[in-house]
């Protein structure tokens, strides 16, 4: 009689064995290139980062020396505005999915979000430039934002959806039982209890964004001096980097890697921060 | 002070599945009533028709009157809110809300409804925490631990005091227990007990014993109809309908 109680085969031990390590060597090929692009941005970049990189403006072809002043501060203002019309609408369509849409409206909205997604980056660039650019006769950080913005809302509807629906009825009935309006409800209760995972999704839409050149250069379009007015042409990281890249200048080239190890670390320190803020006081982390 | 109850040809349905048919009855004000049959029979449909739960269910439907005190629940100028925030309710799962400490939870419908003072509500967190039975068990981390990391039991005296510090006039309670092992169970009973002093509770059981041991008045229902409804002692002795005495000698359900 076969018992379970015996130890376990050597064939099912060494099967265990091989699986826990083809994991592990999976883990390890995803990290990988991630570290391989982050050392050697390192690597290249962090010696060209110094004060006058980081405060003074590009200077003219063939002078040494000037830094990307302009483009940090124009990247902050381009996502800024980015955020500002893609966080609300994103989750606004997000709650509308999953809380309040009922039938084919809403199939209807979730399949416009899915092909917004699979649209490539430069056609949205192309539709601002004509929604936007051209109707105001010049290039603008706000058309710059407006593209960024229209790019993060599929991601963000799509998982603040999937993160609502993730919240169990019982939450909401014990919401709505206690006498609490339904709007209060579900921005309160229920956007709450989803909120990490919106949050995740907001985050992975924003660092998107972030590295975006395409979409810009019809819109931002660059600028190589110091401006932070909405309305005119605004210099932006992805734009600068580009430029500098493709030139034939030893000197632009090294900014090229300082100002892409620079985009890197701005992300990260957005996403941190807003995981920093965004944790304290919800419960759900010391359960 | 609890109120009564009145409930006049109230009908039920789901989409086409009729689940609730004619109920009509009367429940007396600072009493505790048991309601008891199969599954399926509609008697949680029944408690989430008093307080206007039912409606938040796709596609359900219903008809008929309810009267809870002085307010008539099914009035069109009636808003569902104002009637839950004078009905409170227990579910059959405790539902604390995860991301809140146990303070916030149980102040959540004050909050939630735009009630700030802290003071006030400190002293609403202490007395429903003291009613519930739990306040000694929480007091030291009322804000430091989120409500998801208590035990069952204790999440669900915590749900009980979350509905109690809205000071509703009825409690209704969807098979409060039916999660719990039997020591937590014995301290909601007990809990029952007490709380008919102030309030009317109406308490949905799969458990007859329970129905037996808590309530003053029971009612058995039976595939949407209210089959019979009496003193607890008449029900459980000497019960008038064929179907009612079937059930509670265990001869089917």
């Amino acid at each position: 009689m076969p018992s379970v109680s015996r130890p376990l085969s050597l064939v099912r031990r060494a099967t265990n064995v091989c699986f826990v390590g083809l994991s592990g060597l999976a883990a390890l090929l995803v990290l990988a290139p991630l570290a391989a692009i982050f050392g050697y941005l390192v690597y290249k970049g962090i010696g060209s980062i110094d004060w006058a990189f980081l405060t003074h403006t590009p200077r003219p072809v063939g002078e040494a020396g000037g830094g990307m002043a302009n483009a940090i501060v124009g990247s902050m203002m381009i996502l800024g505005m980015g955020s500002i019309i893609g966080v609300p609408l994103g989750i606004g369509a997000g709650v509308y999915m999953a809380e309040f849409g009922r039938g084919r409206y809403v199939t209807f909205v979730r399949f416009t979000a899915d092909v917004l997604n699979g649209i490539p980056s430069i056609v949205v660039g192309i539709a601002v430039y004509a929604m936007v650019v051209l109707p105001q006769q010049h290039f603008s950080a706000l058309s710059g934002g407006v593209a960024l913005g229209i790019m993060m809302i599929p991601t963000i509807a799509r998982t603040t959806e999937e993160m609502l629906l993730m919240v169990p009825n019982t939450i909401r009935e014990a919401a709505l039982g206690l006498g609490i309006p339904q709007w209060r409800t579900t921005l309160q209760v229920t956007l709450r209890t989803a909120s990490k995972g919106v949050i995740t999704g907001t985050m992975l839409a924003f660092a998107r964004v972030a590295g975006e050149t395409a979409p810009l250069l019809f819109t931002a379009f660059g600028n190589q001096f110091w401006s932070v007015k909405p309305n005119q042409p605004i210099a932006a990281l992805p734009i600068q980097i580009f430029s500098y890249a493709i030139s034939p200048f030893e000197d632009w080239h090294r900014q090229a890697w300082a100002g892409a190890l620079i985009l890197i670390v701005l992300i990260v320190a957005a996403v941190s921060a807003v995981r920093v803020v965004t944790s304290r006081g919800n419960m759900a982390n010391n359960a | 002070m609890g109120v009564g109850i009145a409930v006049k040809d109230l009908n039920a349905w789901f989409g086409k599945a009729h689940v609730l048919k004619e109920v009509s009855v009367k429940v007396g004000a600072n009493a505790v009533t048991a309601v008891i049959g199969p599954s399926g029979c509609g008697k949680s449909t029944f408690i989430r028709c008093l307080n206007r739960m039912h409606e938040t269910v796709p596609e359900a439907r219903m008809s008929g009157t309810v009267m809870v005190g002085d307010m008539d629940v099914y009035k069109p100028n009636i808003i569902a809110a104002d009637v839950r925030r004078r009905i409170g309710m227990v579910f059959q799962k405790p539902n604390p809300f995860p991301t809140m400490s146990i303070y916030d939870n149980v102040s959540a419908g004050l909050r939630l409804n735009g009630y700030n003072k802290r003071r006030e509500l400190d002293v609403a967190v202490e007395d429903s925490l003291r009613m519930a039975a739990l306040w000694d068990e929480v007091k030291d981390v009322l804000k430091k631990k989120s409500g998801a990391s208590l035990s069952g039991g204790q999440q669900q005296r915590l749900c009980i005091a979350r509905a109690l510090a809205v000071q509703p006039e009825l409690l209704l309670m969807d098979e409060p227990c039916s999660a719990l092992d039997p020591i937590s169970t014995g301290k909601i009973e007990e809990l029952i007990f007490q709380l008919k002093a102030q309030y009317t509770v109406v308490i949905v059981t799969h458990n007859m014993q329970q129905a037996a041991r808590v309530a003053d008045h029971t009612g058995f229902f039976l595939m949407g109809k209210l089959i019979e409804y009496d003193k607890t002692e008449k029900i459980f002795t000497t019960p008038s309908d064929k179907r009612t005495e079937d059930y509670i000698t265990g001869r089917f359900g």
